[in-house]
Formats: C-alpha cells, structure tokens, sequence
C-alpha cells in the first residue's frame, strides 16, 4: 500500500528532505530510503518535505527513496496491549530482541499486537442492535481477570447484521458486522488510531476522587484527583524515577502506562523485572497484568522519543473509554522537550528561549489536556490521570519547560536537591508543592474515613510552615533562644517530616501505606501536639516531652505498624496518654 | 583501522569551504550519512573524517585531526562507503591506541577480522539484566555508602587539581567482585580494564600506566589515547572506540570489563566546538542541544546482558568548569549515569584523602546489590543512617559558627564530634588502603555510637542492640 513520493536530497541526524510528490500529507506516515526506516512528514513547502525518522539515519544515502502510506502515524489498539513493552513507535521490544539480538537493529518490522494469539471473546450485542462510536461489542479476557471491552471505532455506527458467538479469536477474526448506510463492515478486535488525535469522549466530568497512591506526602498533602495532571520536577538523582515507579506500583488505577522517554535502559528493565512478581493488592495479580510500557530509552532514536509520549497517552485513552480508571507515567517530560528541540534545531527554526522552539508551550498544553476524568460516549466512565517528570537543567525551576508545565498541571510535587542529599525520602518541598485539588476530594476523604483530612492536613501545614519560620530564627541564634511552646512546634514538625513526610520505597511496610493508616498517622501526630502543648503551657520543660520513649514509637509506627493492624495505633495513642498524662499531673498546679 | 584495509570509494578533489574542522566537499554524489572519508592534503597525508550533514550535491565532513594545511584545491576526499569502524580482538588488552584506536606502541595492528562500528547499537531493555552484583572497591565512602555495582555507570565528579586520578587507580587496582561481610577473601575475579584519555595531559596518561604496571594489571589493560595535543575532534571518537572494544571484550568474550573515560568535561568541549562551527542553535552555555542525547550514547553503553555472562562498568570522570556541578557537563551526565562520587576541595584543602563529598554523592543502583544475602542486612539502614547524621551535622556546623560550639546542646556537641570523626576515620584513608565490607560497616558503627541512641531512627531497635558500641544506656 506504500507508493513512491520522492526523492531524498539532504539528511541530517534524524531528520531528511526530499523532493517529490505534491500529495504528501501532513504528519503521514512514510517509509524512508531502501531500508524503508519509518518516517513522518513534519514539513511541506512545494514539491519538498520534511521527514522526521524514528531509525537511525547512519548509511542513508541522498537519492533513495520515499514511500508514502497516506495514513498517519496510529498506534494499533486491541487486546494484548497490557503487558507489553513497546519503543516510542510502538514496536514490540521483546519481538525485536528475538529477531535481532540484545541490540536494536533499525528496519526490524514486526506487528504491534499478535495477530496469531487468540483471546476468550463473549459478545455483548445482538443482531439488530443499533450501535454507534464507542459501543462495547464484546468483551476478550485481556488476563485471566482484565476485561478488555471491544469498542466499536469512534467514526462507526450502523446497525448490528452479524455476531460472532462466544469463542475464542485472534484479532484479525470478525466479531461483527455492521450495515453503515449501504456498506457493510467487518469488524474485528483490532483498531487503529493516530496518536496526535486525541480519542473523543463525551464531555469532562468534575474530577473530585483521588488517585490514591500509598504516599503519604502526595495522598495526605498533595493528592491528584483521578484525571488530574501532576507535575513532578526535580534535579539529577532527587527521586522522579522512585516516585513514578511508586504510583505505578500503588496507585489505584486499573490500567498503568509507563513510558521512558529519553532515560535509563536499567531503569525500564528493573520494571520488567520487578512487576511480573509483584502482587497488585487490589485484584491479587502481578502488577504487570495492568501495566503497558513504553521505552524509548535516551541512546534510542530521538525522533521516535517524541513520538514516544503520544503512543502512550493514546492508549492509555482507549482504556479509558472502556470505563477505566488509568495513570500514566512519563518520565521524562523534559527529554522529550529535548527532541522537539533537537528536531527544531536541525530544521534550523527560529528558536525561542533556550533553543526550545516557540511551540514548546503548545504542545506541552496539547498533552497534559489529554488528562482528563470523562464521560465516554459508550456511558460509561473513565479516567486518564497524568504525572509527567520534568529535569530541569541545574535543578533550575525557571527554566521554560518547568515553567509551561506549571500553567497546565494542577499539582506541582517539588523535588528538592538538599532535601534528597540528606536522603530526606521522597525528597518532595513541602514548602515549594502545590495541590489545586485539596478542596475537590476533601469529600471522598470524608465519606471514605468519616474524618475532616482537609483540616487535619491544613493544620499540620501551619506547623510545618511554623518551623520554617522558627528555623530561621533557631539558625542565628540557636534553639535555646525559643519559647517552650515553639519548641514544642519543632518537635511536633519533626514527627511529621520524619514520621510521615520520610517514605521509603524500598521496605516493605512502609512502601505503602493505606489511606487509613495515612489519616491514623496524621490523627496520632497531631493528637501529639495539642496535648503536648497544653502541658508545655503549663511549664513544663520541652526536653521531658522530646524524652518521652513515645516519640521515638511515633516516628518508626511507618515502618513497624502495616497496614491491616491500624488498631496499633489505638495503643500508640495510649501511651501518649499515659506518658503525657504523669507530665500532666505534675506541672498541674 | 588502517588505511589499507578499504581501497576504492568515490574521490573528489577539492573543497568547496574549509571552516575550523568542518569541509564543505562538493559535487559528490551518493554520500551516505554518517560514512567515513579519507582526506589527502597537497602533500599526499592521509587524516580521516566523517559525514555530518549530506545534500543533493554536497557533503558536510568533520575532519578529526583538524584542517590544519589543507587547501581549497590541493584537498582530495574519499568516500569509503561505511560507518566508522575499529577492529576488535582479545589481544587488544596490553596494548595501547590513539584516540581512532589505531596502534602507537609500536606493535602491530591487531591480528583480527572483526570490525565493529564506533556508534555501537543500543541495548534493547529486554536484553538487559538488571545489575546486582557489587563490586568492592575497598575504599568506604563507596562501599559502604555508594555501592558500585557490575554494569553500573558511576562518574566521579572533580574539579582541578584534586586527586580523582588517583582515586580512579585505587578503584581499578582494588576492584574484585563483593562478597557478604565475613566471608573469606577470595581470589578476586580480575577486571578487563579500558581506559580513554580524552584531552589530558601526557602526565595524567603516564600516572594512570605506571599505576596500571606497578599493580601488574597492564596486560590486561587497553589504552586509548587522545591527550591534550591530539587533534581535539578526535576526542570524539575516543570514548565510542573504546567502547566498541569493552562491548566486544564483555558481551561476545564474556569478561567484566571496567571502563574509565577521562575527562568528560574535554569530550564536550569538543562537540561544543563542532556544534559552534556549524551555526548550531546552541542551549546551555554554547553547548548543543543534543549534548544529552550524545552523552548518552556513551554513558549507556554499560551493563549487562542475558546473553552474556560479561559486564561492562564505567568510571567517567570530569572535571567540573569553576567546581559548578551545574554546569552542563556534569549537569547532563548526573541526569544519565546511575549516581554520582563527588570530590569536594574543603575536605582536600583538609587533607583528607579521598575528599569524596559524601552528601552529594548518590549511588542509585546501591539498594539493589547491598543488605541480605550480599553484604550485611543493616547495610541499608546503617548506610542512611549515617548520611542522615552527617547531614545533621552540617547543620549543627552552620549554627556552631554563629552561636559558637559552646552554646550548643549536648547532643548538637555529638553531632559536631560524629561528623569530624567520620570525615577523619571513615572518609579519610591511605591510598594504598584497600578496607573490607565488613571494616567499613564496623567503623561506620563505631561513629554512630557517638550519637545517642535515640537519634538512630534510621535504623532498627535491634540493630542498635547489636552494633551500638556507645555508652548511652537508655532505652
Ligand atoms: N522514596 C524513596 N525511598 C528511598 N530511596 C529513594 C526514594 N526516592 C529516591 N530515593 C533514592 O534516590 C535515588 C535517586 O532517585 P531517582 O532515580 O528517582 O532520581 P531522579 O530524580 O529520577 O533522577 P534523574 O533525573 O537523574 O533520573 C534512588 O536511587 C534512591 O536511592
Ligand atoms: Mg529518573
């Protein structure tokens, strides 16, 4: 179906020109040189265009030529998604390296979805239903407990003439067919889709549940809604990459896309290698029979890095609009910031700041406004919740990447240089984060634990912005200087930063802690304060409170109490109780 | 590669336009991208180049060793019709190379028929195994508080004048595959070494094959040369030469291979220079917006695949511009490697060797090759333990010199004596100092008894009953 378009005249890293046809479309999709490497036409002027290639170039010769294929560049959609790990163009990883060997070799072709594995297919519709874009058809068993839901295509509707019977087919099998107007259709349980279009939905619905994650310092202080878009920026080595695999592992979503735009091949492997043995608490299966990966790691081709993020936020729709609840992951937002800067560059554009091209800011909006918590056009409803890293040059949060990100995300987690080097984990500001949805889940908190979390958090980010005032002061003139009461602040704020904001990712049960463990812990330190206050006030002296052997209980419950033995925190309470209660006693008269 | 190997290629005689290193070559037809020439001045010497940039009738090429007496007309290019590419071969070990991986110790070219191109192909992330296994290095600020481990990229970030020279040669002299604390020494499995100078100075290359005769490792060492004097466009090359040998030695030859580049800082001055030449559009500090995506065609040649028992670690080390570890170079790098061991010039002007600046020194990959089963269960905690009073200090430092050491708490007062005993005893060692696993957790142990119990929150109440050696009794 590919016919010759041209001829190419100049070649430059990723990207070439050549001379041809007049009907070349934007963004087609071309195959480039004898190679056939694949391309997309970024430019058009006259008879010449401008061809991005996802391969490397090494060897291309001006001359050779370019074939057309008049279709965008689409992502194929059906089941056998999940599981995968895919390039940035949506190549199947593991095929190529049965193909080729351990390393990437260009031109290596193969189908992104098995065309020979055959799912459990039931149907849900019968002959003579009418069905329109986004309908179920039928549901293909994607694991042994995914439902994938067949959707009929956006663009279709018509009225039901055939089914096939419950059974088990590939994804080239008829499942349907369909009178449109005076055309039949097959219809199969393969689609495709051009991963710059974002898919249809109905219309946006108000996003007021969280997306739970297990961390407290994103749950507890600076949750994302479901839909929502979370920007995480942060130096070299302060825990963009931990964090992200984190929510990938904990969050509460059915479907994961994660995608490795421009980082560590070690790090994409450590993912392959830890989620098939890790059970998701939710549906008792390995996470990795919800999760679709995209690598596209930073030695890969620089073109196909761009693309990379597309290909990911495209599937992670379709699942949306089968009525899933999905999170993607990019990592990182930066890197591909990069190739459109480096493609710019060599199509010598005028630059705007820092060399990133005057769209940079356009095309940032364009993807995070594929987040989104919507009502399908089957009914049905789902989300598409975003958390993009960004890697600042120097750690520099002014710079134009962080800065645009911060227009279209909601939820800004902070990573912060000095907080990582005292290996203060996750290493997330929480002077310099934001959430803009404390208000539109405080809701689902209240009805999930019967307790009022906006305040308590509020509350303990009064402390914990008391203590950064206090520290200036216990910086030019020690602590001694400060009243009891203050000092009792900066002891509450301790237990909270240690006790609660300090995660760490690698032990077991404090990896994760459930929303009721969260509010338990924030409960217990605050219960903490006020009665510590109180007899502070009374005069007694800071060092029997700092003394207390409640304290240093407090501060390790994160990692000695799990998650289905809340009812330890009863007896944490207790012993503040009885601790606190002598202190009490004495300094009463 | 020697210029015999490939005869014929289309010729052209002369150039269109000389700029710095850069030709402009007219009137060829059928250039690939990327290909290899083979540039004759008037007086019949051969240099090499490569194909940056090719047009319907031009070609842009990047002569390595500079366009020093070339001339408009008197200049002949050949185009030889393939990617740069250098032979491979076991018996490369012991010998020592230019930066293009040509021989300059006077022996013969390497005996072989294997050519592998310079840009190598990137690894498949299935391919990949995940690295594990740590590597003992002897010296504490990395063992015990930023593992190495086999397959890792770990640079070490310095600044002029300090002894990362010295530090890389002990790790390459001491380095043997880690084993669990208290288990016997066994015969260390020997490292492959390849080592690539980029830009140094003949005393920084002379330093490190000495260091590598003395230890009795120069067979099995291959040297890349490129020093301060070379054509500065060569330095391009270097790395991606030596790499393409590492990756033959560890992935079809099985062997571990350790790989150190010196200096990093020099490799980016000279893709900066190109870039500048070319008109590019610059991002930091003139540098190319691709500096990330080159850097990481490097750095990302490390690790370990299924298909091999080999591994490939890399040292890079690099000179931070103005000790700026902002600066793009190290910038760029710390955002690919897997960590980073930092030299800081306070703990050197102290005297303290090696000056490894411990707070901002990571190593990602540590968590993975440390605690159960590798070194010792509380490595981990005991490791986070320590940076987190470390830490403490240096806040407890900054107070101290406003109030005075007098006014401090007591337990501030510990603090201030931890963190002068960790820098002197743990930090600090003898150059020819090569400490166990099991040695630097016990000095690590015996700093943290310094500090009361009760400010060990990083690690469990029952390693505190093991280890502590302190005089705090309660609890
Ligand atoms: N929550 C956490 N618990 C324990 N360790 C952590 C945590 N977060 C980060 N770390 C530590 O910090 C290191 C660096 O984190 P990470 O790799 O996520 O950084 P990054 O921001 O992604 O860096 P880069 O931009 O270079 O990719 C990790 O290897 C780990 O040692
Ligand atoms: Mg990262």
């Amino acid at each position: 179906m590919s016919n010759e378009v041209g001829k190419i005249t100049w070649i430059s890293g990723p990207v070439v020109r050549a001379k041809g046809s007049r009907n070349v479309g934007m963004l087609e999709l071309v195959e480039v040189g004898e190679d056939r490497l694949v391309g997309e036409v970024i430019g058009l002027k006259g008879d010449q265009m401008t061809v991005q290639v996802y391969e490397e170039t090494a060897g291309m010769q001006t001359g050779e030529t370019i074939y057309g294929t008049g279709l965008p560049l689409s992502v194929e959609l059906g089941p056998g998604l999940i599981q995968s790990i895919y390039d940035g163009v949506q190549r199947p990883l593991p095929l190529i390296e049965q193909a080729v060997g351990s390393f990437i070799n260009r031109g290596a072709r193969f189908d992104s979805i098995s065309r020979e594995k055959k799912w459990k297919y039931t149907p849900k519709v019968k002959v003579g239903d009418e069905v329109k874009g986004g309908d179920i058809l039928g549901v293909a068993m994607e694991t042994d407990t995914f439902e994938h839901r067949v959707m009929l295509n956006p663009d279709d509707k018509g009225t039901i003439t055939w089914v096939a019977g419950a059974g088990e087919y590939t994804v080239n099998d008829p499942i349907a067919k369909l009178k449109m107007g005076k055309e039949e259709k097959t219809v199969t349980m393969l689609q495709r889709w051009p991963v710059r279009k974002p898919r249809p939905f109905t219309d946006r619905r108000g996003a007021n549940i969280p997306l739970i994650t297990g961390q407290r310092i994103l749950d507890t202080f600076f949750p994302v809604a479901k839909g929502g878009a979370a920007g995480i920026p942060g130096p070299f080595g302060s825990g963009k990459t931990v964090t992200q695999h984190s929510i990938a592992k904990w969050a509460d979503a059915e479907v994961i896309v994660y995608i490795g735009c421009g980082e560590r091949g070690n790090e994409m492997t450590e993912v392959l290698q830890e989620f098939p043995h890790l059970i998701d608490p939710r549906s008792g299966r390995p996470l990795m029979e919800r999760t679709v990966l995209i690598a596209n790691t930073s030695n890969m081709p620089v073109a196909a890095r761009e693309a990379s993020i597309y290909t990911g936020i495209t599937i992670a729709e379709y699942y949306r609009d089968m009525g899933y609840h999905v999170a993607l992951m990019a990592d990182s937002t930066s890197r591909w910031a990069e190739a459109l800067r480096e493609v710019s560059g060599r199509l010598e554009e005028m630059p705007a700041e820092e060399g990133y091209p005057a769209y940079l800011a356009g095309r940032l909006a364009e993807f995070y406004e594929r987040a989104g918590y919507v009502n399908n056009l089957n009914g049905s409803q789902g989300s598409v919740s975003i958390v993009g890293a960004v890697s600042p040059p120097g750690g520099d949060f002014s710079e134009p990447v962080t800065q645009h990100t911060k227009r279209f995300i909601r939820c800004f987690w902070a990573l912060d240089k000095s907080l990582a080097s005292a290996r203060h984990f996750p290493a997330i500001n929480w002077l310099d984060s934001y959430s803009e949805y404390l208000e539109d889940v405080g809701n689902w908190w209240r009805e999930r634990t019967g307790k009022d979390w906006l305040a308590m958090r509020n509350r303990a980010m009064e402390l914990l912005s008391e203590e950064s005032r206090l520290s200036q002061i216990v910086k030019l003139v020690g602590p001694d200087a400060l009243p009891f009461t203050e000092r009792m602040v900066l002891e509450t704020t301790r237990l909270i930063r240690e006790g609660l904001l300090q995660q760490n990712a690698t032990e077991a049960v404090d990896a994760y802690s459930s929303v009721e463990k969260q509010i338990r812990m924030l409960e217990l330190v605050l219960y903490f304060h006020e009665r510590g206050m109180a007899i502070v006030k009374r005069g007694a002296p800071i060092n029997l409170i700092h003394d207390l052997p409640v304290v240093d209980k407090i501060i390790r419950a994160k990692s000695t109490i799990n998650n289905e033995e809340l009812q330890k925190f009863d007896d944490l309470q207790k012993e503040i109780d009885q601790q606190m209660g002598q202190l009490d006693a004495e300094y009463r008269q | 590669m020697s210029e015999t190997t490939i005869l014929g290629g289309q010729e052209v005689v002369g150039v269109g336009r000389i700029e710095g290193p850069i030709l402009v070559v007219e009137g060829a037809a059928n250039v690939s991208y990327d290909e290899v020439v083979e540039i004759k001045d008037s007086r019949g010497e051969l240099r090499r180049g490569r194909v940056l940039e090719v047009g319907e009738d031009f070609a842009v090429v990047q002569v390595f060793a500079g366009s020093t007496g070339l001339s408009i007309d008197g200049t002949r290019v050949r185009f030889l019709g393939n990617t740069l590419h250098i032979p491979v071969a076991e018996e490369m070990l012991g010998r020592i190379f230019d930066g293009l991986g040509n021989p300059i110790d006077g022996g013969p070219e390497p005996l072989t028929d294997r050519y592998a191109d310079v840009n190598g192909q990137p690894i498949n992330p299935t391919a990949r195994i995940y690295p594990r296994d740590y590597i003992q290095t002897g010296i504490s600020t990395i063992d015990g508080v930023n593992t190495l481990l086999r397959g890792q990229k770990l640079p070490l970030f310095s600044g002029a004048g300090m002894p990362h020279d010295q530090l890389a040669a002990q790790i390459v002299r001491q380095a043997t595959l880690g084993k669990l604390a208290g288990a016997p020494q066994t015969e260390g499995e020997e490292f492959a070494i390849v080592f690539a100078a980029m830009g140094v100075k003949n005393d920084v290359a002379d330093y490190f094959r000495r260091s590598f005769t003395e230890s009795g490792a120069l067979t099995r060492v291959a040297m890349f040369l490129n020093l301060a004097d070379d054509p500065p466009v060569e330095r391009i090359v270097t790395p991606r030469a030596a790499l393409t040998l590492a990756e033959y030695l560890a992935y079809e030859k099985g062997m571990h291979v350790l790989v150190v580049l010196t200096d990093m800082t020099n490799y980016g001055e000279a893709l900066r220079q190109i870039s500048n030449v070319r008109g590019e559009v610059p991002s930091r500090k003139g540098y190319p917006g691709y500096l990330y995506s080159d850097l990481a065609s490097l750095y990302e040649r490390t690790g370990r695949i299924r298909t091999s028992e080999g591994s490939i670690t890399q040292i890079p080390i690099l000179t931070m511009p103005n000790d700026d570890i902002t600066h793009p170079m190290p910038d760029l790098t710390g955002y690919i490697t897997e960590g980073q061991i930092v030299l800081g010039r306070e703990l050197n002007f102290a005297g303290i060797y090696p000056p490894v600046t411990v707070l901002p020194s990571l190593s990602r990959l540590m968590k993975d090759g440390i605690g159960k089963g590798r070194t010792r269960d509380d490595h981990p905690r005991w490791g986070a333990q320590l940076y987190a009073a470390y830490a403490r200090t240096q806040d407890v430092r900054a107070l101290a010199s406003v109030i005075g050491e007098e006014e401090l708490s007591d337990v501030d007062q510990k603090y201030l004596k931890f963190g002068r005993a960790f820098e002197r005893e743990f930090v600090n060692q003898a150059f020819t100092e090569n400490r166990s696993i099991e040695r630097t957790l016990e000095i690590g142990w015996k700093l943290l008894s310094i500090l009361p119990k009760k400010e060990l929150t990083r690690v469990n109440l029952d390693e505190i009953e093991k280890y502590y050696t302190g005089t705090d009794a309660s609890n």
